[in-house]
């Protein structure tokens, strides 16, 4: 499978009066042709940032300081301002969480959509706008036509976020960046949009980078999950691996603190204690050991290297170290282990 | 079983327009009725605009009710005057927890002052030592450290300024607690720290609570009954897993086939059911019980259909 | 990544923490909001500045009558149209020389001043000196301002609170009252307030007082509607705190911004428009000073006398600038969003 999209290292700073947030500390992924990754993370943890910098859309007070962001084997941290626009909105589009202040309130839909259109294919108006109904037909808004020439606020919150999907691909664009498309949607509404997005996939090949911190979307959507905690990625791998077979305490974490629908309330939700750490003083060794029920002594003075799960999972967690003591994760995560190995098992038959 | 349990909230009929009479006349809450009995916990579900955080709202008399009658163990507070007695005592048995722990703190108050506004209205403590003493326990409660006290509420994160608005709502002893999306707004690894409290709290203090949210795996997991409501009526009531288990309106099974669950298997072979928002109300429709416990609106046929 | 690094083996044991009250500890030090304000305001070198120079001409205006050098209003004809003159040290403009039928001059030898005698701003037609005059001046214009503010808070607050927490029909009521006041110019007010007052300091002060307090009673009725929706509001409702005193401590002290802020612009502009009635004459009274009056005075012998008009405009353009610069620096002070 073709990389189309490979990070390397990458170090984001923002520069506050309090000191130097050291917001991303070091990410490596990449994304395959026609694939969705979801990066999935707590409020702070960089997932957002991360994505911003593959656009180079980052607030004045950041920096990256370090890192490659390679596009076909370019690297996009070194192009012009002038070429990231060429490719915003183009080759690369993203969708952001708000469908209200996404959209210009003053402007007809039918222009919006068609507008990245005219800016980068210097096709006709009418050519434009043609193909700007035959996308909102795609994302599903009924009766395109007569729509075109209404304004966002005649639209509901399900649709404006559809027509937001709509700017987004009418050009049709290799990668597509959703930075939490549903957070603001109700869930029926939610579950309409993953399913559009999955619909459009298959349709029109787009590579997806999907950002949230939902993992009952990410299990709908992802072909392969990141998880993100404090600046950096905990584990990676397919999402059947990360949500099966996880090996980071972290990982371990979010899955058993949410209730599934067979939690009774006679079981206690397991909750991980604590706060993320304040990435203005990054700590010395594993960020995530102060909130961990299963901190090593190495932890607090280390950082983990990723260690090789398969040979497309891996986690950076000192467990997984051949001299690391056997730990036994929650029941809910055990349980996990044993549907994933029944399953191998079933396979090999 | 329900009916040897003691009411401790009655809400009867109650509607609550906004914009009465005007173009732009909004019927938040459209004749819903319902009990909430001592000790469950009563979880009310909806998507955004079905009105149940008006209902709460008018449960707890931040708005005056249209009509209808709400009854707090046993008396109308439907049309209490703001300024009476018996106002003043009801503030102190009814509390709410609120949704956004960054708009719901007073950002130029102290932390001790937040909590401490409920003593200070009800004279609970009677100097400056018990008041702060008083502060101390409430903090420790939610398990925070008596030196946040003397810090502003920007300092904190949103679990633990979710906790401090907790605090405020127990200082005045309450006996019924309206929770409004009170998890919503944090991250995955805190809800369950919040959630827990809740249910610690709730069990050493006897407390009833009403649990208001659109999150279903959390509130089926927190709640002994559930309501879900839809365009400002209670479409259907029953125990949790009743409802989850046996989903008899067309809404509530569509709410429910759409719950994103962190399980891929499940996520692949989805069915989704899709609820036609265009047709849902009609006249022959009523609230009524279709099996023990088990209520619904729906015409009459569909209730004998079900008996 | 593929290597596995060399660790001591006793590295790798668990750590058995029961006990998570670190992690509830707060990273960042304890600033209060109003040392968060003071930082961001001294952060910003302009602002700064401006509140110096205020500062520096309000203590003159306070301790006037130790400050001036002679009593503003005492008249001595011989010695009228002096120009500046700073002791005996000889900087263009400030030497007593002036320019007669195109002849340099020295003014205060023609007068037959003694020596030792000299006006560092000159003096006026009447022979009054002018610095002396200006000092006296700029503290009536601040009396001005403070009274315009006291109206600001005093009416304009409670107005806007009132009208945006009661709402409805109250609040319908209230603004059209706004509206009749506001549009009406304050011109009119001010030469109506002359048929049945006196010209002087309290007509200007009535006439601000009754339409000064508009736009701050605007500004608070917007925000405390923004307000009294916040869920900490709703919160001391719901616990039984009175309209009261939801006003003074959940509305007031997030109101506070905006209320210096506007006061910031109200300052200024009371200042200009005292200067602008005694400009025109109704005004302040003679023999009393104010920028006003001496900007009027100036005025007319502008092509002559240039110095008469210079020296009392750049003070009031200076304390224009200064508060509306420290205005702009105050909104950013308080607004926690602001980038540092």
């Amino acid at each position: 499978m073709e990389r189309i999209l490979d990070v390397k290292n990458l170090h984001v700073d923002f520069k506050t009066y309090n000191g130097t947030v050291h917001a991303i500390r070091g990410v490596d992924f990449h994304l395959n042709d026609g694939e969705t990754l979801a990066i999935v993370g707590e409020s702070g943890s960089g997932k957002s940032v991360t994505v911003r910098s593959v656009l180079r859309l980052l607030a004045k007070n950041a920096s990256i300081s370090q890192g490659e962001v390679l596009y076909h084997g370019e690297d996009l941290l070194k192009k012009s301002e002038k070429e990231m626009d060429n490719l915003r909105g183009n080759k690369i589009s993203m969708i952001f969480q708000d469908p209200m202040t996404s959209l210009d309130p003053t402007m007809t839909i039918g222009k919006q959509v068609a507008e990245p259109l005219l800016i980068h294919n210097k096709v006709s108006k009418a050519d434009a706008l043609k193909r700007a109904e035959e996308v909102l037909r795609l994302v599903g808004i009924p009766n395109p036509k007569a729509r075109m020439k209404d304004y966002p606020h005649q639209f509901s919150g399900g649709q404006r976020q559809r027509i937001v999907i709509a700017i987004a691909i009418v050009d049709y664009p290799e990668i597509l960046i959703a930075d939490e498309p549903t957070t603001a949607l109700d869930v029926t509404v939610q579950a309409q949009i993953i399913d559009l997005l999955r619909e459009l996939q298959q349709k029109i090949g787009t590579s997806i980078i999907f950002i949230t911190h939902d993992l009952g979307v990410v299990a709908g959507i992802a072909d392969r999950v990141a998880v993100m905690y404090a600046g950096k990625f905990v584990e990676y791998g397919s999402v059947d691996e990360v949500f099966y077979d996880p090996q980071h305490p972290y990982t371990w974490g979010l899955l058993d603190s949410m209730p599934t629908l067979n939690t009774s309330e006679q079981d206690r939700l397991n909750s991980i204690p604590g706060t993320p750490p304040n990435l203005l003083n990054p700590p010395t060794g594993d960020a995530f050991a102060p909130r961990n029920a299963y901190a090593l002594q190495i932890d607090t003075e280390q950082q983990p290297p990723f260690f090789k799960v398969t040979k497309t999972h891996y986690a950076a967690t000192w467990l997984l170290h051949p001299d690391a003591p056997k730990v036994t994760p929650p029941v809910s995560i055990q349980q996990r282990f044993k549907k994933y190995q029944a399953w191998l098992e079933g396979d090999v038959k | 079983m329900a009916e040897d349990r003691n009411p401790i909230v009655q809400v009867k009929h109650l509607k609550q327009y906004f914009n009465i009479g005007k173009a732009n006349e909004v019927k938040a809450v459209d004749d819903v009725s319902f009990n909430i009995y001592e000790g469950e916990t009563f979880g009310l579900v909806g998507e955004s605009g079905s009105g149940k955080s008006t209902t709460g709202r008018s449960i707890i008399r931040l708005y005056k009710p249209t009509s209808g009658q709400i009854l707090f163990r046993g008396e109308d507070i439907s049309k209490l005057k703001n300024r009476s007695p018996k106002m003043k005592k009801f503030r102190s048995e009814m509390q709410m927890i609120f949704q956004d722990p960054y708009a719901s703190l007073n950002p130029r108050m102290k932390v001790k002052d937040i909590i401490a506004e409920g003593l200070d209205i009800h004279g609970l403590a009677k100097n400056d030592d018990e008041r702060t003493q008083r502060v101390e326990e409430l903090l420790d409660m939610v398990h925070l450290n008596p030196e946040h006290m003397t810090r502003y509420p920007y300092e904190f994160s949103g679990g633990q300024r979710q906790r401090i608005g907790i605090a405020r709502a127990l200082a005045v002893d309450p006996q019924f607690i309206i929770a409004d999306e009170p998890i919503s707004a944090l991250d995955v690894s805190i809800q369950a720290q919040v959630v827990n409290l809740l249910q610690d709290i709730q069990r050493d203090r006897g407390l009833t609570y009403m649990f208001i949210a659109h999150d279903l795996s959390m509130v089926k997991y927190i709640s002994d009954r559930i309501a879900v409501m839809y365009a400002g009526k209670i479409v259907e009531l029953a125990d949790a897993d009743e409802i989850y288990n046996n989903p008899l309106h067309p809404y509530t099974q569509s709410l429910l086939s759409a719950i994103p669950v962190p399980d891929p298997e499940i996520e692949k072979t989805r069915e989704r059911i899709d609820f036609d928002h265009s047709r849902h109300f009609n006249d022959q429709q009523r609230f009524q019980e279709v099996q023990p416990g088990h209520f619904l609106y729906c015409d009459d046929q569909t209730a004998a259909k079900f008996k | 990544m593929e290597q596995v690094p060399k660790i001591p083996k006793e590295k790798f044991k668990l750590l058995n923490k029961q006990d998570n009250e670190a992690s509830e500890s707060l990273g960042t030090p304890s600033l209060t909001y109003l040392q968060d304000v003071r930082r961001r305001l001294f952060s910003n070198k302009v602002a700064t500045a401006c509140l110096i120079i205020l500062g520096l001409i309000v203590l003159i205006s306070i301790f006037a009558p130790a400050v001036a050098p002679h009593n503003p209003n005492a008249q001595k004809v011989e010695y009228s149209n002096l120009p500046p003159k700073l002791g005996n040290l000889n900087i263009p403009g400030f030497n007593g020389m002036q320019d007669m039928g195109g002849k340099e001059v020295d003014a205060y030898k023609q007068v037959g001043a003694p020596k030792g005698t000299y006006y560092i701003l000159g003096t006026d037609y009447l022979g009054r000196d002018l610095l002396s005059r200006i000092i006296y001046g700029t503290r009536l214009s601040l009396i001005v301002a403070v009274l315009a503010t006291l109206v600001d808070l005093l009416i304009g607050i409670p107005y806007g609170i009132v009208s945006g927490w009661k709402g409805g029909r109250v609040d319908t009521f209230l603004q059209r009252i706004v509206e009749i006041v506001s549009s009406i110019p304050n011109l009119i007010v001010v030469i109506l307030m002359m048929i049945i007052l006196k010209p002087g300091l309290t007509s200007i002060i009535i006439a601000i007082a009754l339409t000064g307090w508009v736009t701050m009673a605007r500004l608070i009725r917007a925000q405390t509607f923004q307000l009294k929706e916040q869920e900490y509001v709703l919160a001391a409702r719901t616990l039984g705190e009175s309209s009261t005193k939801i006003a003074s401590k959940h509305l007031i002290p997030n109101l506070s911004s905006t209320i210096i802020i506007q006061t910031m612009f109200t300052i200024p502009n009371a200042i200009f428009f005292e200067a602008f009635l005694s400009f025109i004459g109704i005004g302040i009274p003679a023999p009393n000073a104010s920028l006003g009056t001496l900007l009027s005075d100036g005025q007319k012998a502008f092509r002559f006398l240039p110095y008469q008009m210079w020296a009392p405009a750049i003070i009031l353009s200076l304390i224009m600038i200064a508060t509306n610069l420290l205005g702009d620096g105050l909104r950013d002070a308080f607004d926690p969003q602001s980038s540092d």
